[in-house]
């Protein structure tokens, strides 16, 4: 319904073009220039004479020979064993996802028909466990975990990954599955089911869309994590966040911060991929808990 | 659903919940009652032919067997709340009695561990809270009014700071605004001074740590509002341009107030996110510029060979009070919400 009106190129669509591409640019020139700058050496990538050698690779050149170079990510996955790390977040991140899932399908389905006052204290307690900053809660958990010994273990962190994530996932799930029209798991009970039966029966098979828009938060907040896995892994368990973070202060002293300019890349492209596939559910998800109130 | 089904499906989340989220509040909040063991130390006599000097000297085997048997230490009361590096009573005070005025009160506060954190925590919090909502909003608008074939390119693009893990891409903004990097190199050259690094200037790290909060967070306020701009009514927005209302007048009168419930959401998800800001001090190194609540507690925590679990667990605490007044008014609404509804 486009009349020639709105079709008019205003001061007002001037401005706001602008500003959106303006945002654009920002938004995305970090990472093109981080994963151009990834193949080139330390000379290139911190140009101060000229910025332009960042581009075209002078000292690439002089040093390698091409004007592209491999050499920042295999010292990171070969000399400092990054891949190490790209397992141990396979692991986690594959286990806090699956798990979380379980635990918050069960519970926001409870909660979705459930009517009674307690669920809605068990919400509000979830909004404000959400509140609470990480960190906060690592450092309750230091000296019990160090005095049973379970401190650095891979499973310590999956567990208490799945704990911080609960609050988020059993919100998403309970709004989700509010929106499953109760007659369903109801009628399938009138038919002689019992709970348990009507939710395996007939609530699992049209629940996933909403569990995938769940999973890929669960999926990030695990794969983003710092505070959590940078405290409670363990040298060899660590994830790649952490190591990366780590390895950015002893390589800097050896001079091969492009070892970590990769590692960054390497962190990145999964997240890219990602946004490329589920860019819809994504969306969907983050305004999942506004929208529908 | 009775009450005993309901009970087992919510058992697994709920005990997850207690056991990892309400205990350690009250593990933390025991920890920091008690305060680190003093060394065990032992005083021996030598005499020799110039006669008997004492020496002491710590009784490492006695200390560590202290520190195994009682691993959280002596019994130290809210002393470490009102110690000097927390709420520092005594120091507070006295600074109010000598201090001219506001200013000087303020900076005398700046030399204080905890009111230094709490003064960055809260700047940081106010600044790229009001800043995201009115650029996500502006943005909103903005990819609202592009042809339908970029809006998609638009969203895409748009995730990338969001979606990428905190610390890594505050360490990618953190390597172009070094000295040496293609913003930090740029600006020296814009004004002529070699010596303008982030790195080296308090207001200048404050400034980026700032930037690179907003440049974060804006992608969620963005796509929150742009998701809520599709369900404002056209004929609405029509009435309101038959009535002789502009652009810029439709905007303030009609799709403001129509987006106001995703604010207040927008808000209180802001608000929650910026008041723990952690990573992004971590990567751009910047402990020694800025420190934040969150900052103190990890390196705490982080205190070689021996965490101080009093001294982290004392700010954890007063952090969560922080983050209790924060959300306070919105609990306090969603009650009202709730009573209004089931009467």
């Amino acid at each position: 319904m486009a009349t020639q009106a709105q079709n008019r190129l205003t001061p007002f669509k001037i401005v706001s073009y602008a500003l959106v591409i303006t945002w654009l640019v920002i938004a995305a020139f970090p990472f093109l220039w981080t994963f151009w700058g990834s193949f080139k050496v330390q000379g290139d990538f911190f140009s101060k004479a000229d910025w332009t050698n960042a581009l075209y690779g002078v000292f690439t050149t002089r040093e390698t020979g091409g004007a592209f170079t491999g050499n920042g990510y295999y010292g990171a996955w070969v000399q400092e064993s990054f891949w190490r790390n790209v397992l141990n977040t396979m692991v986690i991140v594959f286990f806090t996802v699956i798990i979380s899932l379980t635990f918050g399908t069960l519970g926001g389905y409870a909660l979705a028909r459930s009517g009674f006052r307690y669920a809605f204290w068990i919400l509000m307690a979830a909004l404000i466990f959400r509140a609470m900053p990480h960190i906060t809660l690592v450092s309750g958990y230091m000296l019990p975990f160090f005095e049973w010994n379970i401190w650095g273990l891979k499973g310590t962190a999956i567990i208490v990954l799945v704990a911080i994530n609960q609050p988020f996932t059993l919100w998403m799930l309970h709004s989700f599955f509010k929106n499953i029209p109760k007659d369903m798991d109801e009628s399938a009970m009138v038919d002689g089911c019992t709970r348990f039966q009507a939710f395996r029966h007939v609530i699992v098979p049209v629940m996933w869309p909403g569990v995938i828009t769940t999973g890929l938060f669960s999926f990030l907040l695990a794969y983003n994590d710092y505070a959590v896995t940078s405290m409670l892994l363990s040298k060899p368990n660590e994830t790649m966040v952490p190591a990366v973070a780590s390895f950015l202060g002893s390589v800097q002293v050896q001079g091969n911060i492009m070892f970590a300019v990769a590692a960054v890349v390497s962190a990145t492209a999964p997240l890219f991929v990602l946004i490329l596939f589920f860019q819809r559910q994504i969306v969907s998800g983050l305004t999942a808990g506004a929208v529908k109130g | 659903m009775k009450h005993r089904t309901f009970f087992w499906f919510i058992l697994p989340t709920l005990s997850a919940m207690i056991l990892f989220i309400a205990l350690p509040i009250v593990s933390v909040f025991i920890q920091s009652l008690f305060v680190e063991h003093e060394q065990v130390l032992v005083v021996s006599e030598s005499c020799g032919p110039f006669g008997c000097n004492q020496t002491t000297s710590i009784d490492a085997e006695a200390t560590a067997a202290l520190r195994e048997e009682k691993p959280l230490g002596r019994f130290n009361g809210l002393s470490t709340y009102f110690d000097r590096s927390h709420l520092a009573s005594a120091e507070v005070a006295e600074i109010w009695r000598e201090s001219t005025g506001l200013a000087s009160f303020v900076n005398g506060l700046m030399d204080l561990k905890f009111y230094r954190a709490l003064i960055f925590t809260l700047t940081y919090t106010f600044t790229v809270t009001p800043a995201v909502l009115i650029l996500g909003l502006a943005i909103a608008v903005g990819v609202n009014n592009l042809p339908r074939a970029f809006r998609g390119v638009a969203i895409f693009i748009s995730l990338l700071p969001f979606l990428v893990a905190t610390v890594v891409g505050s360490m990618i903004l953190s390597w172009m605004l070094d000295g040496e990097g293609i913003i930090g190199a740029t600006l020296q050259n814009i004004f002529n001074d070699p010596s303008l690094t982030i790195k080296s200037s308090t207001p200048l790290m404050w400034i980026a740590l700032i930037v690179y909060g907003i440049w974060h967070t804006l992608p969620f306020s963005f796509i929150t509002f742009y998701a809520g701009l599709q369900t404002v009514s056209k004929d609405t927005l029509e009435a309101a341009q038959i009535d002789g209302a502009n652009k810029w007048q439709s905007m303030i009168h009609v799709v403001v107030p129509h987006l106001m419930p995703l604010v207040s959401f927008v808000t209180l998800m802001l608000l929650m996110d910026n008041f723990r800001v952690f990573e992004p001090i971590v990567s751009f190194n910047a402990e020694a510029h800025a420190q934040s609540l969150s900052i103190f507690i990890w390196s705490d925590l982080r205190e070689a060979g021996n965490p101080l679990y009093a001294s982290a667990g004392a700010t954890s605490i007063l952090t969560i009070i922080g983050v209790a007044i924060l959300l306070t008014p919105v609990l306090i609404r969603t009650w009202r919400d709730f009573n209004a509804k089931s009467h």
